[in-house]
């Protein structure tokens, strides 16, 4: 008696399962329906039906629907936006961690060439560690925006020039354009500089810690009093790794190159870290220690943040009341990060694509919106000098009303950009991984290279040796 | 005639019943394992969006995973394997003993076994991840210890080789030792319990009974568990992996072989990762002939070894 209910039991689900799965296939059915008329009218020379743009996370999305005049609906579960002549985007979203977004991406992108037309990649998105890989002129993952009908020297005349260096290949054909521009500034903690400097007006503090050596100075002040300048020794990486005056690898080359500013970032982390200016307990960044430095019971007086940074990590992790923090000056110009649209290889929307980047990244007045909706420091140059002025729009009740696009602004302009490899990622990663060991003092420097070597050489075989800075 | 006639019949509806798993086997199994073994004798990665290879380069992946430092993460995984293996065993052995004991009548004894149990449902990466914050250097741990007055600085449970090791060990001890416990119960209680009687008859007090019957009694359920346990710290990943960041820090003195794998998957390096793929399919193949030689050659719940050894004795 037991094992037939057991059993009827068991057909009840697996009866569900079809059901739930005819459902889902019934949507799909009538989509792939259209999909497929829609590739018959493609040998005419019209659009797909479809759009498929992958991204990460819902942010270039959000920024779609508050820009695109197109848009007419978008479905209760946030997947398929409808825009007014009856084509449908996709959102496909797949999480950055653990590099399951590129895996996907990269899956898609292989398959590409044999993809149903309206299963075909058309918009994808990319972070500024790994840009390279996609633009890559020999992948050719990314179409040359002239292809697209954009000409980037009158179209997006307005963007940060670095903005564009970033998105182009070798040869320098820009392949990707973008909203977000990602300047970094120094966030400190208001009663921290009250206590040790007497002061926390911007102009001022901003003046200590204008460069390396006067920070140093800085940073024994704060020690004095029992506080940590920065909270752990990744904090400063981006400044110094950011900042290489040659690409990690060569295009062409089969050596990776590590420049001096990274072993000058050694240095200085164990110098600063021995000295005690930085918190030993804090690991690197984006862990729980990490987190908790940014709360109100923590010892340390800075962060090195570009504006996503102060958003969607300090605020969140901030406990206390706002207007306990301030932006100022960084001690040297660095960009951290950054979203990049492409065009896909192989797309079956290129109009509707190019309207797209166009209107997201390009059109003064939308970058403007999301500058106040979002807060994204923007990809326009002359709309943010307009926004450095006007501190009524503009000011943050986070920052206790300051304007922080009136630092931005300038450091955006002097921002000269790392030259960019397409094994930027995992060298930025592994080299603060293998060198952590030796700024905990687990290994010594020599043991710390070797470490790094083995660790490149797994991630990328065919990189063949490394070379040290003299 | 007759009845082979009808045997035959019959075997041709085992067999079609049986086919559905040797298709799925052949299909999601095999050839992917084949692969994995042509793939070894291949160079082939991914360079970013581009594929190199395949090209066939022979033994050369072989021979550079020998000159690189797997046999270092070899020692690594018997040692973090080992770390977890002993208390566990121990403990596991001491529990299974208690509980099936008759005469310390034991309450609730349903319920401390499914408790035992219980650290071996959570998900390994989830279990890793609770340990991670537990003990991070600004974590409850650290924070509960030096609100007691045991210690003053916060200890850095993850930057030191001991630590680390120690809470991969004890996170494999935890999960695994109530799964160790039941089997070994169910060996003891194979045990005849006339040869308790008969030891208690004779004036043997429990430590004896434990050393002189009970456990050469359960050799080879325990040699069984043994072997198991290597195949499955072989195959050590999830806990290290989760809780040092896939880094095996510090100074990839936690890096499990399965995790060197894992690297060269992450440039899709199936070459590399075939041919080190191949070396535990070796190791795993060796250690399965012996598992599989002991289910055969002796009855898994002990019986006709306790007659062997009782004809011995006698």
């Amino acid at each position: 008696m037991k094992k037939k209910y057991i059993s009827l039991l068991l057909m009840a689900a697996l009866a569900a399962g079809t059901l739930a799965g005819c459902g889902d296939s019934a949507d799909s059915g009538t989509k792939g329906g259209s999909s497929n008329s829609g590739s018959v009218e493609n040998n005419e020379g019209e659009e797909g039906k479809v759009i498929n743009v992958y991204s990460w996370n819902d942010e270039f999305c959000k920024r779609v629907l508050a820009v695109y005049p197109e848009v007419k609906e978008t479905s209760s579960d946030g997947t398929v936006t409808t825009l007014n002549d009856g084509t449908e985007i996709h959102w496909i979203i797949n999480p950055n961690q653990d590099g399951v977004y590129q895996q996907k991406l990269d899956e898609a992108l292989l398959n590409q060439a044999s993809a149903a037309a309206d299963d075909k990649v058309d918009i994808f998105l990319s972070e500024t560690d790994y840009v390279n890989k996609y633009t890559d002129a020999d992948a050719d993952a990314a179409m040359p925006l002239t292809d697209l009908g954009i000409d980037p020297d009158s179209d997006l005349a307005d963007q940060y020039e670095f903005t564009k260096v970033t998105a182009s290949d070798v040869n320098g054909v820009q392949r990707g354009s973008t909203w977000q521009c990602c300047p970094g500034l120094l966030v400190y903690r208001r009663d921290i500089a009250k206590e040790v400097f007497g002061t926390d007006d911007p102009v001022k503090v901003g003046e200590k810690v204008k460069d390396w050596d006067t920070m140093e100075k800085t940073a024994k002040e704060l020690k004095a009093k029992g506080y940590f300048t920065f909270s752990s020794y990744a904090d400063t990486f981006r400044l110094f790794g950011n900042s290489i005056s040659e690409p990690w690898v060569t295009s062409g080359e089969t050596t990776i190159k590590i420049d001096q500013k990274i072993m000058d970032w050694v240095n200085m982390s164990k110098e600063w870290l021995d000295a005690g200016y930085l918190d030993k307990t804090v690991k690197g960044q984006w862990n729980s220690d990490w987190n908790q430095a940014m709360g109100s019971k923590s010892k340390v007086f800075a962060f090195l943040f570009p504006a996503w940074g102060i958003d969607f990590t300090l605020k969140p992790n901030w406990d206390g009341k706002d207007g306990a923090w301030a932006v100022t000056n960084p001690p040297q110009e660095y960009n951290w990060g950054g979203s990049y649209v492409h065009a896909c290889t192989g797309t079956d929307n290129p109009k509707h694509v190019k309207d797209i980047i166009l209107a997201v990244t390009a059109d003064k007045d939308n970058l403007l919106k999301i500058s106040k909706d979002y807060l994204d420091f923007t990809n326009t140059k002359t709309g943010m000098q307009e926004a450095a002025k006007d501190s009524k729009s503009y000011a943050s009740d986070f920052l206790g009303g300051q304007n922080s696009f009136e630092y931005f602004t300038p450091v955006a302009e002097n921002i000269v950009i790392a030259p960019l490899s397409p094994y930027d990622q995992g060298c930025v990663e592994l080299i603060q991984n293998s060198f952590n060991d030796y700024l905990q003092g687990q290994v010594d420097f020599d043991k710390a290279k070797s470490n790094f070597e083995t660790a490149i050489i797994e991630r990328y075989p065919e990189l063949t040796q490394v070379q040290w800075p003299q | 005639m007759k009845t082979k006639n009808k045997s035959v019949n019959y075997s041709k509806w085992g067999y079609i019943f049986i086919l559905p798993f040797f298709i799925s086997f052949f299909i999601f199994s095999f050839i992917p394992l084949a692969d994995t073994i042509r793939y070894s004798f291949f160079e082939y990665y991914r360079s970013g969006i581009k594929e190199v290879g395949p090209n066939f380069v022979g033994m050369e992946n072989y021979s550079s995973l020998l000159a690189s430092d797997m046999l270092k993460y070899a020692g690594n995984t018997l040692i973090l394997w080992l770390i977890g293996f002993i208390p566990q065993i121990v403990i596991a052995l001491i529990l299974a003993a208690w509980f099936v004991d008759i005469r310390l009548k034991i309450h609730g004894q349903q319920f401390f076994k499914v408790v035992i149990y219980l650290p071996n449902l959570i998900m390994a990466s989830a279990f890793a991840m609770l340990f991670f914050t537990l003990f991070s250097t600004n974590g409850p741990v650290n924070g509960m210890l030096m609100s007691l007055g045991i210690i003053k600085q916060p200890v850095d449970f993850m930057g030191s080789v001991f630590g680390t090791r120690s809470l991969i060990g004890l996170m494999n001890f935890l999960m695994w030792f109530g799964n160790t416990t039941i089997m070994l119960m169910a060996a003891i209680m194979g045990i005849s319990t006339d040869i308790f009687e008969a030891s208690e008859i004779d004036g043997c007090n429990s430590i004896q009974r434990f050393f002189k019957i009970t456990l050469p009694l359960i050799r080879p359920i325990l040699a069984y568990t043994l072997i198991n346990s290597i195949i499955g710290g072989l195959q050590m990943f999830d806990v290290p992996q989760i809780l040092t960041n896939g880094q095996g820090s510090p100074d990839r003195t936690s890096m499990t072989l399965i995790m060197f794998l894992n690297s060269h998957l992450k440039s899709r390096n199936y070459g590399m990762a075939g041919a080190l793929s191949v070396y535990l399919f070796i190791v795993s193949g060796i250690l399965c002939f012996f598992v599989y030689r002991m289910t055969n050659n002796d009855d898994p719940d002990g019986s006709k070894a306790a007659a062997k050894k009782a004809k011995r004795r006698r």
